[in-house]
């Protein structure tokens, strides 16, 4: 388990290394320099903007000075707001961003692997059959179609919820969580009624009700430990999804989030700024894959007891 | 003619599923509508009837127009073609990257199998939409672009499943007799490993089509896929979203286009599995 780890730590460096080489030499390569935008500036103090900004060296020279800053954390500075660093922005963008996420896999987890189980223990009645139709659902209807849905319902028609913002009205919090946490609420429902059918039929769990266990205690102890691992498997993969969906939820709920940040940077070619969340985002999402596939290991004790 | 009668039979419980049959004749529907589209729709996308704004459906415009005049049934028309074609061709990107990379890695085995598998490993763990945004930016947001880059994510599974079934067929008889015979690498992937395999990948490809779809709404509605006066499904609700306090009928009909064309597809996919495999269909 141990050794496991360190192995796809030490694949996780190289690969971090490549994805911001890759990524610098790519926004090089892009049309335009970040100061040619809407005013024209002068010739001299173009040359000046390009020495402060280091611009005017060769492009090797270039790419050490930011992998050297990278590996003290300093990601350079933001091209389009001056004075302030891409480090900066990240961390006042990220704790929102970490709130959505959580607020959304946890709504996620709850409402999925409750309609989960219980559809795998009542399978083939209506207590199967609606909640998997609405998983269905929650599968065929696009973050950006079900954000704006919701807001529509509940924000203009209804007027019970705030339609935008984030921390700033009661209730605001609600409706960009739900939509978030809507779409995983449907594959986690289904991977947990899968994993929960297979396991079911297994001779363990014959045992565990043959030697009187109650049933809740067979669900719960025996069952849902090995009929969940697809669940927990895919948490890792699924924070890669929820950070596409958290560019699409916070640019309709207008959250001051790193997803918003990341489009609006997308928008100006702010390339420091691209290239910084791009890095960070890239860490983050190996990071938590890793974790998620620990999680899997030592929930399988097959895996556990072999390593 | 074991093979073809593998392709009866899965036709046959095919036709027999009725939310795949729906999945199949709606989707039927929508690439022969995509395709009339010049000649069914109404008025052309880009026609504006400047006097008109946004009005709700009436006998002219049957699902009325948009801030700009625009008849909003031509649009969706048209965005059809725009949607199924990035559907079905970065789909297509994605076949022959997935396959290939699949055959190769199965075939060979060894090394060169563990290294192009541990490519598939690594690249799975990375923010593609992320790379497909950059893309965009850095190339500018043009259609064949969109079609390579989302092409260029979504292969990995495919790779996976190919090379799975690969590495199940090349240790039996007519494999090996082909290989004694002397057969070359490429006919033996074409004439033998490849007709073997054709049903997990068209089921496989059959389920990529919606999640391409899904991925160029994404990208159209944050502002970084199709540009105007083009007009995809994804740029249709972006557009819809943007004034749907008053007309919501420019939010509610692409959504319900596009939804139950995710539907069919998922619909069809299914059945299609559970057709050409029905150790499988079970849960």
């Amino acid at each position: 388990m141990i050794s496991i780890f360190f192995k796809r730590i030490f694949l996780a460096i190289p690969v971090l290394f490549a994805v911001a080489s890759i990524t610098f030499f790519l926004i090089k390569l892009a049309p335009g320099g970040p100061f040619d935008a809407d005013r024209a500036v002068s010739p001299q103090v173009l040359k000046n903007l390009n020495e402060a900004y280091n611009l005017d060296a060769s492009n090797w020279e270039q790419y050490l000075d930011y992998m050297s800053g990278l590996l003290k954390g300093d990601l350079g500075p933001s091209f389009r707001f001056p004075g302030r660093s891409v480090s900066e922005m990240i961390s006042t963008g990220l704790p929102v961003t970490f709130e959505l996420a959580f607020y959304a896999i946890l709504i996620a987890l709850i409402m999925g692997v409750i309609s989960g189980v219980i559809a795998a223990l009542k399978r083939n009645t209506y207590l199967d059959f609606i909640p998997m139709a609405i998983a269905m659902i929650g599968i065929c209807v696009p973050t950006f179609l079900m954000g704006p849905l919701l807001v529509l319902i509940f924000g203009i028609n209804l007027e019970i919820l705030p339609v935008s913002g984030w921390g700033q009205l009661p209730g605001d919090k609600i409706l960009p969580s739900l939509t978030l946490g809507f779409a995983y609420a449907a594959y986690i429902a289904r991977l947990s009624r899968g994993g929960m059918l297979e396991i079911l039929n297994q001779d363990f769990i014959r045992t565990a009700r043959a030697k009187g266990l109650t049933e809740s205690m067979v669900v719960i102890k025996h069952a849902m430990q090995g009929g969940l691992i697809p669940v927990v498997s895919f948490l890792g993969p699924a924070i890669a999804g929820l950070l596409a969906g958290s560019f699409v939820v916070e640019t309709i709920f207008q959250i001051p989030g790193l997803g918003r940040f990341y489009v609006e940077a997308a928008f100006n070619r702010d390339y420091t700024m691209i290239l910084g969340t791009t890095i960070f985002f890239s860490a983050m999402i190996v990071f938590f894959n890793l974790l998620s596939d620990l999680a899997a290991l030592w929930l399988n004790p097959r895996s556990r007891d072999s390593s | 003619m074991k093979n073809s009668s593998l392709w009866t039979d899965a036709f046959y419980r095919l036709t027999r599923n009725r939310a795949a049959m729906f999945g199949g004749f709606i989707l039927i529907l929508l690439i022969i509508c995509a395709a009339a589209a010049p000649a069914i729709a109404p008025y052309s996308y880009s026609y504006q009837d400047l006097n008109l704004g946004a009005s709700p459906p009436s006998s002219d415009h049957l699902l009325g127009t948009d801030v700009l005049g625009r008849d909003l049934l031509s649009r969706i028309l048209y965005g059809a073609r725009i949607s199924l074609l990035v559907g079905f061709v970065a789909t297509g990107v994605a076949l022959v990257i997935g396959v290939s990379w699949g055959i190769i890695a199965g075939y060979f085995g060894g090394r060169i199998d563990s290294i192009m598998m541990r490519i598939v490993d690594v690249l799975y763990g990375l923010p593609f939409i992320i790379f497909i945004i950059l893309l965009m930016v850095i190339f500018g947001r043009n259609l064949w672009l969109l079609f390579g880059a989302i092409g260029a994510v979504e292969w990995l599974t495919m790779a996976r499943i190919v090379r799975g079934q690969v590495i199940g067929l090349k240790n039996q008889e007519f494999v090996l007799a082909a290989k004694a015979m002397g057969v070359s690498n490429f006919s033996m992937f074409r004439r033998h490993l490849l007709p073997n395999i054709l049903g997990p990948i068209a089921v496989y490809a059959t389920l990529t089509i919606p999640q391409v779809m899904l991925l160029e709404g994404f990208l159209s509605f944050l502002g970084l896929g199709i540009q105007p006066p083009m007009s995809s499904w994804g740029t249709l609700i972006k557009d819809g979203v943007e004034s749907m306090e008053e007309y919501s009928w420019l939010l509610v009909y692409p959504g319900i286009t596009f939804t139950v064309t995710l539907f069919a597809l998922n619909f069809f996919g299914d059945g299609l599995r559970d057709a050409l495999d029905p150790k499988t269909s079970d849960n």
